[in-house]
């Protein structure tokens, strides 16, 4: 049990759960990503959610789209650059920026300061420089920024957690996930075999290498339903749009659902 | 595939060569077991190395520092080798290269050579050149032996016949060695290689290696392996050559130190290689070793490498296969599938750059970006950032008019406006809506969709767009007020 952030009643959703930063309530910016945005805004639901009942206020900066990750991991660098300027526009002078999603964080982290500096913009790069210390996934938002582990969520159900290579490799979130996880009430949390084995999406690597993709995510598949979990989650709705297109072809039964909407149950 | 040359500027696409190698349940089956095996022990002697970090730093710097000084270290090098009674050859390219090569085995007056494995002599193809001049090669590492009976071709850095079990090797060695009674242990095949083996070493006066690395501050030329084999080449020929790209060379003896610590570990999951021979030159005054040593260096496209600010840490590789193992890729399609010697994420930045980036350009994209061989290589090149990199260059060379080019800049045109954004979430829902189909649970579901999107419906759903998006629902809530209260 984390004492700093224990809720003073387990199921009671109006209690304010609160980090070290006793008494201090953020201002939240929410980046909820292009894909999030379109195709996943449950997710995005589930993270306003968790923040509020946190006593966090959440605020969505309209023109916000896209990270530009697609583009520069594609190849396409140059169309990436107009999505960074613009993600800095977005969000300059926020006090904390969340994002459910552990590549596009990635993507900043890793190659915006690079970005700004082959563009030489050395203005842009000391924004790029202020802002990214801002920027949380969501899941580190919660154990990093604000040390929690547990979130007062309730989830009555059979569950596997599986971690993102960008989760797991650029963000270095370690176990931080599962400890989220481990704190909810009524969950039954399975470990999944190979852990820390790609599933095989990989953004355009699974049209432009459909097979390869398609054989990793057998692997991943056969590793998700070997756990006899009902749901399979993630920090990434990318990796888990991926899984959820076989579990559904395959009509096992077994659902994909983002870390956030777990965390946001409610009894 | 086996017989045919691994040659990038024929080779097919990694796509449609994967597609036909993953048909193989066995060599699915054998890469997939023989990665799991070396990954379980290199994670066994890694994990004991409190300093692991600390050393694969120390490795980066190293060879970071040599490639800024390549020049310097190759002319001492040259000096040093050459003090001590070696000759030094300049090879521009794979063909000056197999030309030096083919003319002193020639010079030493023998028609066969025994041959060290070299992942160098595999680039530029040597023995197929020898066998042109009518020279006999013999490969004397267990694995390439295998390979070269099988007139298969390696599938990985370190363990070339990676992709054959017990049962096939058995199978070619009846065939080859005539030996229709072969057993199937392991010590059955190992004898057997033995007695082969042990003939041509006695018999052939010329040998030819490669090297781990050229140690410029002594003229030595390292060389590791697990067999021994190895070392009875450098021994028993009166004539050694060489061959070595250009990245080999390390400044001082002492720069082993972190070497041979990290690559065995990574390599092949041992804390030191059963065998490790350093040759420095000849010695006429004894009656021992090689009377001629020749060193060929090769250049073969790595100084274009070098010229390339963000692709030269390719250069930096020790070539332990680490990322091969650990490669999600790699280990469904086997080397094969990289239409390369150098298969695996190394070989998919290495590959098309030494093709001057005029081959090979599915490779860069034959990873998910996982990040597997990043964590895992001993010299820490950074493999994703150099595939996005390799990437670029693809995708400028391919022109503005590709259809992938133009759905990519229609795509960041939608991007750099909430306006043109919002529309295309809207026409999304509606141009979508011919292909969805309810499923038994009353959702809408596409199973199949147009063009190169097609390859997501092989083997996957995909769920209908939402009715309202996120930043609707949002917008929607703060116009009733209802932004941060109860629900």
């Amino acid at each position: 049990m984390n004492g700093v952030g224990a809720p003073l009643c387990f199921f009671c959703s109006r209690v304010t759960v609160r980090g070290p930063d006793e008494g201090l309530f953020l201002r939240v910016s929410l980046f909820i990503t292009c894909y999030n945005d379109t195709l996943f805004p449950e997710t995005g639901k589930a993270v306003v959610r968790v923040l509020e009942r946190l006593g966090h206020t959440v605020e969505f900066p309209a023109g916000q789209t896209c990270c530009g990750q697609m583009h520069y991991n594609t190849g396409y660098q140059a169309e990436g650059m107009p999505l960074l300027e613009r993600f800095v526009a977005q969000f300059r002078g926020a006090e904390c920026v969340v994002v459910p999603s552990s590549s596009c964080v990635a993507m900043m982290r890793d190659h915006y300061p690079k970005m700004t500096e082959h563009a030489g913009n050395a203005v842009l790069a000391r924004e790029v420089a202020e802002l990214l210390p801002k920027v949380f996934e969501f899941s580190e938002f919660l154990t990093k920024r604000l040390g929690l582990e547990d979130v007062g969520a309730f989830y009555p159900h059979k569950v596997t957690y599986h971690a993102s290579c960008h989760g797991l490799r650029n963000l270095g979130l370690g176990d931080g996930p599962q400890r989220l996880l481990r704190a909810v009430r009524g969950i039954e949390l399975v470990e999944i075999a190979g852990l820390e084995q790609c599933c095989g999406f990989g953004g355009t690597f699974a049209v432009k290498n459909a097979e390869v993709s398609s054989a990793m995510l057998a692997d991943k598949t056969r590793a998700v339903l070997n756990t006899g979990a009902e749901a399979c989650t993630a920090c990434d709705n990318s990796c888990l749009m991926h899984i959820e297109g076989a579990l559904h072809r395959q009509r096992t039964g077994v659902r994909t659902v983002h870390l956030a909407e777990i965390l946001a149950g409610e009894p | 595939m086996s017989g045919t040359a691994l040659d990038p500027t024929t080779a097919a696409t990694f796509p449609m060569a994967a597609r036909g190698l993953m048909g193989d349940t066995q060599l699915r089956k054998n890469v997939k077991h023989a990665t799991d095996v070396i990954q379980a022990k290199r994670a066994r002697v890694v994990g004991e190395m409190p300093d692991w970090q600390e050393l694969r730093e120390s490795g980066r710097r190293l060879r970071e520092h040599t490639m800024r000084y390549l020049d310097a270290y190759l002319e001492e090098f040259e000096r040093n080798f050459t003090a001590r009674g070696g000759v030094v050859h300049w090879a521009a390219d794979a063909e000056e290269a197999r030309r030096i090569v083919v003319g002193l085995v020639k010079a030493s007056g023998s028609n066969e050579v025994i041959k060290i494995k070299s992942m160098t002599t595999e680039e530029i193809q040597l023995n197929k050149a020898l066998e042109a001049a009518g020279i006999r090669p013999y490969e004397t590492d267990l694995a390439e032996l295998i390979i070269q009976l099988g007139h298969d071709q390696p599938s990985h850095i370190v363990v070339p016949a990676l992709h054959k079990n017990r049962q096939q090797i058995r199978e070619i060695f009846k065939r080859e060695m005539n030996l229709p009674d072969l057993g199937g242990t392991p010590q059955d095949l190992a004898d057997a290689a033995r007695l082969f083996l042990r003939e041509k070493f006695l018999k052939v006066k010329t040998g030819v290696s490669g090297a781990n690395f050229l140690i410029a501050e002594t003229g030595g030329v390292c060389v590791v392996e697990s067999e021994g084999n190895g070392r009875m080449c450098l021994t028993l020929p009166e004539t050694l050559i060489t061959i070595a790209g250009i990245d080999k060379v390390v400044p001082r003896l002492k720069d082993l130190e972190v070497l041979l610590q990290v690559l065995p570990r990574s390599a092949t999951g041992e804390r030191m290689n059963p065998y490790n021979s350093i040759w420095n030159g000849v010695d006429p005054a004894r009656n021992d070793g090689p009377r001629a040593f020749h060193v060929v260096l090769m250049d073969n496209a790595r100084t274009s490498v070098l010229a390339d600010a963000e692709g030269r840490q390719t250069l930096n590789c020790i070539r332990c296969g680490a990322c091969q193992n650990a490669c999600p890729v790699y280990r469904q399609t086997g080397g094969h599938a990289y239409g390369s010697v150098y298969a695996g994420p190394i070989g998919a930045i290495l590959t098309p750059q030494l093709q001057e980036m005029k081959f090979a350009q599915t490779l860069p994209y034959a990873s998910s970006l996982c990040g597997a061989c990043y964590e895992v290589c001993p010299v820490k090149i950074n493999i994703p950032e150099v595939l996005i990199h390799l990437r670029n260059k693809v995708v400028v060379q391919g022109g503005p008019f590709k259809a992938e080019a133009l759905a990519m800049r229609a795509m960041a045109m939608i991007f750099r406006s909430e306006r043109r954004f919002r529309a295309a979430q809207r026409l999304g829902r509606i141009a979508e809506t011919p292909l969805v189909r309810e499923d038994g649970q009353g959702e809408g579901w596409i199973g199949w969709l147009p063009g190169l999107l097609g390859g997501w419906t092989q083997v996957r759903d995909l769920r209908e767009m939402p009715k309202q998006t996120f930043r609707e629902w949002f917008e929607a809530r703060e116009a009733s007020g209802n932004a941060g209260g109860e629900r």
